[in-house]
């Protein structure tokens, strides 16, 4: 291993292949071990929306990252400083984005003259000196794995696919990491079967066991990371969908109703469904519809029972739930909305994050009809975000939009689990047994009406999406009550602010520029103004939430600043909102490559607007 | 306790239906039939989605809930998921059901929700001002169809065979003695109950059933069909309707002259291939009326919420806390 790669308290290492070879699989793994061995972390799974694409095509390789180590770790990092190719195409995809120096293992049988072709290379990067900048560590992985697992009498592609694991035990040897872990959840996963089992396991300790026995020094030595410095908690990996799930569940029990998950597939919207099957104990049913329309239905139609409905999907799927959201605006039904943000337009790039349906989740309903929006930073923050929006629906009698992405619901991080008697019981307002409230009069403090649900016959009426009285709640086409019931529907949105905690600083100096981002972008904020406050300039981070309505005081907190800049991965969606709420003209930085934004690219723009620092006021 | 009438089950509204509309007549029999069953206000819903039949529910006194276009199965499902104690009416239109709501209508019916699904087929858009629908038949000029529609109608129950219904049922508006009868049959199916109802639009395709209707024309042009009973029909109950096993069809003929007594079909419900061919037949076949198709099947709606638990709070402490654990404390 380089000096330069020695040194390092934390690294940034890429598993690439082709997208049958388990290298998903073979990250989580990692991950996993990363945090048994006390490491912070962050990862970024990078797949194609192919199944099983064509093997040894550049478009077909599937890819993980993860950046862990001894020191608090807040993004998945920009440039990886370990490679780990499965063939020519994940080299050579990945080749330009590695860190100088950066150590590549590669698997050396697999660089053939017809996997050159394949990944469309007319000469053998191993040996034209394309390499030179790195360290390279070839290795007969397929080989070696071959012959790790020729006792188990598995068949010759069987063989072949344990080679993820092989590869993982040498990466896990390399920063001295438990195997324990993945050995466990290969004995549970291929409990039905001796044989993969077993030359799975065998594949693991084989490549660990090379790390140890072979004679590469300097190129491939152990390096171990110190353990991160981490409060004393008790702490999980948690992917945002995961969180999110979790999130939910805690929200039912919090707020004591019983959810009804209602979805229809699709990516990556998806897993969220899946975390959430099989829950009924923690009084949450799934119900998977038939389109995206009846998904959002069905969800409405529970909430009007009196279960939370709740639904998800990604971009041209909540284009679809429009009219629905309409519908449960006009009715004033609570019912949670999670859009797993992707690139677009129409299906875009669906395995790949963006954050551009804000204006769709603010703006993108026919008439008036607005509803509160918000939006997790991080994978663990979905958790306390699914709260926050459970509570704003049940408080306020509205729908709610979560704004997640594909980012934050593949992505994990290091997550400290929470306590669930420290977090505040959610109120409803279905009536109690005693009262005497009609169902259309007001809760002063959310315009909320009464969740008046079928069963109670004190409260049986009518609803619907015709325009209502608003007293009587009957069909009215009255022209002022028509005015008032648009007015009360935008004050109650804008009632939501009065709940929220004022909005404050991340971290930075007042003064200079503020930098205001939203969503998953938060990590890479975070650091890049953290080194640019370093290096002695005037910046500040400003990470919002709540994004309808925007937190009350924010005007005025960025009133502190000469200059605005937002960062996000779109073309300027939250810098509109911005300049048409607080007539803000923020300067934006703009990504919408299907990548997160790298911390670099924050850092060349904070670079560019903020003033170097004169004097030493630091928050948070 | 005094017998329950129609009337109390009429919402404080006042009804916006055009004079001589069928679906005053179709009210009214929902009312009777709720009146008959002892139906309790506050566990019935009607959920609608948009047209002339979705306002039906305004004027019930029960939940209701007006939706938007196509959408009603859907959102009756969730209803019925979210509480299946609850006894849940679809009420909707030809356009509504079959046209931009058809994804939602097939599915309901092949899930077998525990429905009722009532669908008005007047065979036009009646709220958009007379265009034609789905259910059209051929050549039927309207404002959108100028020249005559030349698109093939849909038969709504022989769509809901194909979906897989356990309930199917045909009645027609101004029948005030079947169609509580029918509707309370739909009620008391386990399952999506699907009835047609063959509704009068007076003012954009009048009297588009009137040979179905009509009583001097009906006893000939309509066939109440009866599980186990034989399929005769005509004024002087003279006709018949027997199997043809060579072409595989329906045919009627004259009892006694024809053919005998004997050649007279009799009426299996929980047979789903006679059930699509009395759905779909047409002149010169009589219109089928009553219960077409009846079987019992798991509802969808059955196992929701079975494994209520009582530690609620225990499964969310231990969800939180599964996976990889890192114990710093």
């Amino acid at each position: 291993m380089s000096e330069q790669l020695a040194e390092r308290t934390s690294h940034v290492v890429r598993f690439a292949g082709d997208s049958g070879d388990g290298i998903q699989l073979q990250g989580q793994q990692f991950t996993n071990a990363s945090a048994l061995a006390g490491h912070d972390l962050s990862t970024l799974p990078d797949f194609p929306a192919e199944i099983r694409a064509p093997a040894g095509t550049r478009y077909g390789v599937s890819a993980f990252q993860i950046q862990f180590g001894g020191e608090r770790i807040t993004t998945p990092g920009d440039a990886p400083d370990v490679l780990l190719a499965f063939n020519p195409a994940a080299l050579i995809v990945n080749l330009p984005h590695l860190l100088p120096g950066a150590l590549i293992i590669v698997d050396e049988s697999a660089f053939s003259a017809q996997r050159l072709k394949r990944a469309n290379l007319t000469a053998n990067p191993l040996e034209d000196g394309s390499l030179d900048a790195h360290q390279v560590c070839r290795i007969d992985i397929s080989h070696l794995t071959l012959e790790a697992v020729k006792p188990f009498g598995l068949g010759a592609k069987d063989s072949a696919r344990c080679k993820n694991f092989w590869a993982l035990g040498l990466v896990l040897w390399m920063f001295d990491q438990p195997r324990d872990g993945t050995s466990h959840w290969i004995q549970a996963k291929f409990a039905g079967n001796e044989a993969v089992r077993n030359a799975n396991l065998a594949a693991l300790n084989a490549g660990h066991a090379y790390g140890e026995t072979v004679e590469m020094q300097p190129v491939l030595a152990q390096q171990p990371i110190p353990e991160a410095p981490l409060a004393a908690e008790e702490y999980r990996t948690i992917t945002g969908a995961e969180a999110l799930a979790l999130g939910l569940v805690a929200a039912g029990e919090l707020a004591d109703v019983e959810l009804l998950f209602c979805s229809y597939p699709i990516t990556p919207a998806s897993s969220l469904l899946h975390h959430l099957t099989g829950l009924d104990e923690a009084g949450v049913a799934t119900f998977q519809a038939e389109d995206e329309i009846a998904a959002i239905c069905s969800a409405i139609g529970a909430s009007y029972a009196g279960k939370l409905g709740v639904t998800s999907s990604s971009g041209p799927g909540m284009a679809l739930k429009t009219e629905a959201l309409g519908l449960a605006v006009a009715a004033e039904l609570p019912l949670l909305v999670i859009d797993s943000q992707r690139a677009g337009p129409s299906t875009g790039m669906p395995t790949k994050t963006e954050q551009s349906d804000l204006y769709q989740a603010v703006y993108g309903r026919n008439a008036d009809t607005p509803l509160p929006v918000l939006a997790p930073h991080s994978p663990g923050d979905c958790f306390e975000t699914a709260i926050e929006a459970v509570r704003i629906a049940l408080r306020h009698m509205t729908p709610v939009i979560l704004l997640t992405d594909g980012y934050l619901a593949n992505a994990s991080e290091l997550w400290p689990i929470p306590d669930l008697d420290g977090l505040a019981p959610i109120t409803h307002r279905k009536p109690a047994a005693t009262a005497t409230t009609g169902i259309w009069e007001r809760e002063p403090s959310s315009f909320a009406r009464l969740w008046a649900t079928p069963g109670d016959e004190r409260y049986v009426h009518r609803v619907g999406g015709l325009e209502r009285d608003f007293q009587t709640g009957h069909i009215s086409y009255d022209p002022a009550n028509h005015q008032a019931m648009t007015n009360l529907r935008q004050a109650k949105v804008e009632k939501v602010a009065d709940h929220l905690p004022e909005q404050e600083v991340d971290q930075g100096v007042a003064g200079g520029l503020a930098v205001v981002a939203w969503g998953s972008t938060y990590g890479a904020v975070r650091q890049a103004v953290k080194e640019c406050l370093a290096e002695g300039l005037t910046v500040a981070q400003i990470h919002l939430r709540h994004l309808n309505p925007l937190p009350p005081n924010l005007g005025e907190l960025l009133a502190a600043y000469d200059k605005v800049l937002v960062p996000e991965l779109n073309n300027g969606q939250l810098a509109t909102l911005l300049r048409d709420r607080l007539l803000l003209g923020p300067a934006q930085l703009n990504k919408v490559s299907g990548q997160p934004l790298h911390v670099g690219e924050i850092k060349s723009a904070i670079a560019e607007h903020a003033p170097p620092r004169l004097q030493e006021a630091v928050h948070g | 306790m005094a017998e329950l009438s129609f009337k109390d089950y009429a919402s404080d509204q006042e009804v916006r239906w055009c004079p001589g509309c069928g679906d005053y007549s179709i009210l009214k029999a929902v009312q009777r039939t709720l009146a008959n069953i002892g139906a309790k206000p506050e566990n019935t819903v009607f959920v609608s989605g948009i047209g002339c039949a979705a306002r039906l529910p305004y004027y019930i006194e029960a939940y209701g809930f007006h939706t938007i276009h196509g959408r009603a199965p859907a959102i009756a499902t969730g209803v019925k998921l979210a509480n299946p104690a609850l006894d849940v009416w679809v009420v909707t239109g030809d356009g509504d059901a079959l046209s931009i709501g058809g994804n939602h209508l097939m599915h309901s019916l092949r899930r077998n929700v525990n429905l009722n699904i009532l669908l008005f087929n007047n065979e036009i858009y009646g709220l958009t001002k007379g265009q034609y629908s789905p259910t059209s038949r051929i050549g039927t000029t309207s404002p959108s169809s100028p020249g005559g529609s030349v698109d093939s109608p849909l038969h709504p129950c022989a769509l809901a065979v194909g979906a897989g219904a356990t309930f199917i049922a045909r009645g027609i508006d101004i029948d005030q003695k079947g169609l509580p009868v029918i509707l309370a049959e739909a009620q008391r199916h386990q399952g999506a109950a699907f009835v047609e109802i063959l509704q009068n639009c007076i003012v954009y395709n009048k009297d588009v059933f009137d040979s179905v209707a009509n009583k001097k024309t009906a006893a000939d042009h309509q066939i109440r069909v009866e599980h186990g009973h034989p399929l005769i029909y005509g004024k002087d109950r003279h006709r018949g309707l027997r199997l043809n096993p060579a072409k595989l069809r329906l045919e009627g003929f004259m009892i006694g002259e024809d053919g005998a007594d004997s050649d007279v079909l009799v009426h299996d419900e929980t047979n789903p291939t006679l059930a699509l061919m009395l759905a779909t037949m047409a002149p010169p076949l009589p219109t089928a009326l009553g219960v077409i198709h009846r079987r019992q099947a798991e509802c969808f709606d059955r196992a929701f919420w079975n494994s209520k638990s009582h530690s609620r709070r225990r499964k969310v402490e231990s969800l939180l806390h599964q996976g990889n654990v890192l114990d710093r404390r």
